[in-house]
């Protein structure tokens, strides 16, 4: 409301302004517009320059909002167009094809969804119990004098760029993994089919942990947030009634937030699905759809980043196109799914008392 | 602090602008002459541009280290007025591009087999082994095969792995291209491109991916482009040429690769993989500029023409400080000789 309230006062002193000869605040017609009563004349009755500058603002503000559906259209109007050629020849067989060979002219990319699929998911299982247990601690157990500098380095983690990740997963991690986790990995878990095989480091779990890492920080900053959001209402009813710290947690503050955390999970996985350079630089770029985790892998957007600047035949560049079309296709159906998945989970999950009120808005 | 309000923003704008409309006007400015393409010759480019541009001041050039690939498409749209390939364009390209396109070799590049072993001892190669190895057909270092042609050096029992370019690059094309041309196999199951379906190994981006890979990888093998590998100061192997000499790659060997190699066509998209001539390097390549022979834009085709004549003789000499081979002099003839005159 008060916003609303600025702007008539601002349309007042313009005018005002106008009428007068004499002002003491060219520069500052919001101090005017405390001196006037809130709320005193209606935009839309306004004549002359006010209703003007009035209807300019709102072809603006409408601009503005419908860029959003032309840049959208365009983006895939765009995709669609480069891609046509390989859409008509490959047709469904191009996400099925598991043969990619830009010298021949055979493209099949369920070698890039299925390495973009698993380690986004290895990345997402990793990252959202971690980011929602340092959520919890930070805004539930830790000291406050630790909160702020722990928050602040949080949001610092959010901002590294992802080829500086990438840099640091290529030489500190990857030879690490090599040499300490993957073979004891292998030891303790030898058994499992996807713990087997030959090690190079590189690999689609190395690209998984480096995209955990990344986004990390992203749902940690997210669910801290949400966290804070929670009405100290809700606990100190817990609290009330005798329950322990855990109890709090479980009873009061996670049934209320349930569906913000999930949205906020499905944040950090439009990241992942997207993620580059990084996986780039650390899964092995290998078209090829092999159980073990240890083996060289390769997602959508590594191929497009690798091949893009150099494709020259005309049925490369369009393959390349599907891919990036198939990219926005997963992420939207990830998206859309999530949607569907925090719209329902209040009404599966939560308590009775809560279900009357769901938490709108948060993404 | 009072906050500056709309109206004193409106007057200071209006100022800026004034003070724009007021300020003296190059209209002399030289044309800018755009190129886009391949990365591996920019570090030259680079160097050569700015060094042109010190002696002809009226001359600029803005080239973009786009790709190959980038740059034939920039240049069929017209978009640059040069572009620059490691690859030769395609016949379908060049059918499709609005007016005829000149390859112009500028210099040649090589690759070598960089190899991560403990002690780095030296290493000698065969086309048949490489082409073995770059198959996925030997495992280990102690192989037979490989111990048959280096007797004197220990290979120790270590996994071999295979890392190649995972994106695409004139680099790999120039190896393909090798590859294709000594081994029938290799050439039926992968052929030739900047980027092919590689039978066996990891992929790591770019010559720096791929150094950071074999070096952190015991038993890597890979191969790189020249240039960086003699500056990042990494073991690589001598490999035999059609003379059946083990030759170590280095600009000079490169140019005696030129000098040998037959260059029975016009317009210059030749390969030089596998020459003969016994101090030969074998995995050679040129790198072109890519020019329409009847450019819209006489002046700065003039500009540029002037521009690729000196690269072609005193510009050499810059290649071989930065390990790019020179272009042997007989070529470098045939090359001005074939330019087009723009008047």
């Amino acid at each position: 409301m008060r916003r609303r309230e600025r702007h008539a006062g601002a349309f007042r002193a313009l005018r005002t302004q106008r009428d007068q000869t004499v002002n003491d605040h060219p520069s500052d017609p919001l101090s005017i517009a405390h001196s006037a009563a809130p709320g005193a004349g209606s935009l839309t009755a306004s004549a002359g320059f006010g209703s003007l500058l009035d209807g300019g603002f709102r072809i603006l503000i409408a601009g503005a909002g419908l860029s959003v559906f032309a840049l959208a259209g365009l983006l895939g109007w765009e995709l669609y167009r480069g891609a046509e050629k390989a859409l008509s020849r490959y047709g469904v067989g191009f996400l099925t094809g598991s043969h990619w060979d830009p010298v021949a002219g055979r493209f099949g990319a369920l070698p890039f969804l299925y390495g973009t699929f698993v380690s986004s998911t290895i990345a997402l299982l990793l990252a959202f119990p971690l980011s929602v247990a340092t959520a919890l601690s930070l805004t539930e157990f830790a000291p406050f004098w630790i909160r702020r500098p722990v928050r602040a380095l949080v949001d610092l983690m959010a901002a590294v760029p992802s080829v500086v990740w990438g840099l640091w997963a290529m030489f500190e991690m990857v030879p690490w993994l090599r040499q300490a986790a993957f073979p004891f990995l292998q030891r303790a878990f030898g058994w499992i089919p996807l713990f087997q095989g030959p090690i190079y480091g590189v690999s689609l779990l190395a690209g998984a942990l480096i995209i955990a890492m990344m986004i990390t920080p992203i749902i940690t900053s997210l669910a801290i947030e949400i966290l804070r959001a929670v009405p100290p209402m809700l606990r100190e009813a817990a609290w009330a009634l005798g329950a322990t710290r855990w109890e709090v947690i479980r009873v009061a503050v996670l049934p209320y937030v349930r569906s913000a955390l999930v949205g906020a999970g499905v944040l950090g996985l439009g990241r992942a699905l997207g993620e580059t350079m990084a996986v780039t630089m650390v899964i092995g770029n290998r078209p090829e759809i092999l159980l073990s985790l240890f083996a060289p892998g390769y997602t959508l957007a590594s191929v497009l980043v690798n091949e893009f600047a150099e494709a020259t035949s005309e049925e490369h560049l369009a393959a390349l196109f599907e891919i990036g079309l198939t990219l926005v296709a997963v992420t939207l159906v990830v998206n859309f799914l999530a949607r569907l998945l925090i719209h329902n989970i209040p009404f599966f999950f939560a308590p009775r008392t809560l279900r009357t009120q769901p938490m709108e808005g948060e993404r | 602090m009072k906050i500056p309000g709309p109206w004193s923003l409106l007057l200071l704008l209006l100022l800026a602008l004034a003070w724009l409309s007021l300020a003296p006007r190059r209209d002399e400015s030289p044309p800018l002459i755009n190129g886009a393409g391949a990365s591996f010759p920019y570090p030259l480019y680079a160097r050569w541009f700015a060094a042109y541009e010190r002696l002809d001041p009226t001359a600029r050039f803005n080239y973009q280290a786009i790709g190959s690939g980038g740059g034939q498409q920039q240049l069929l749209h017209q978009t640059v007025d040069f572009g620059a390939s490691d690859s030769p364009m395609r016949r379908t390209l060049l059918e499709a591009a609005p007016g005829k396109i000149l390859h112009v070799p500028m210099i040649a590049g090589a690759d070598v087999l960089a190899y991560n072993l403990p002690g780095s001892p030296p290493l000698h190669l065969t086309p048949a082994i490489i082409a073995e190895i770059f198959l996925g057909r030997i495992h280990d270092w102690n192989d037979p095969r490989l111990a048959r042609i280096n007797p004197e050096t220990p290979l120790p029992p270590l996994p071999l792995v295979v890392v190649h370019r995972s994106d695409g690059s004139g680099t790999t094309y120039i190896f393909t291209d090798y590859l294709s041309k000594v081994s029938p196999e290799w050439s039926r199951i992968a052929g030739r491109g900047t980027a092919v379906r590689w039978p066996t190994g990891i992929g790591a981006k770019g010559n720096e991916g791929v150094a950071g890979q074999i070096r952190s990888l015991p038993g890597a093998i890979g191969y790189l482009e020249l240039a960086f590998a003699v500056q990042n100061r990494i073991a690589y192997a001598a490999v035999q040429n059609l003379s059946g000499n083990f030759i170590l790659p280095s600009p000079e060997s490169v140019t005696q690769a030129l000098t040998s190699s037959t260059l029975d066509r016009d317009d210059f998209r030749i390969s030089i993989a596998n020459a003969e001539g016994p101090r030969a390097y074998p995995i050679a390549g040129l790198t072109w500029l890519l020019l329409y022979e009847k450019p819209s834009d006489r002046r700065k085709a003039q500009k540029l023409l002037a521009f690729v004549r000196w690269c072609l003789t005193d510009g050499q000499a810059l290649a071989s400080s930065l390990d790019y081979a020179p272009l042997p002099p007989r070529l470098r003839e045939r090359v001005l000789a074939s330019l087009p005159e723009i008047q």
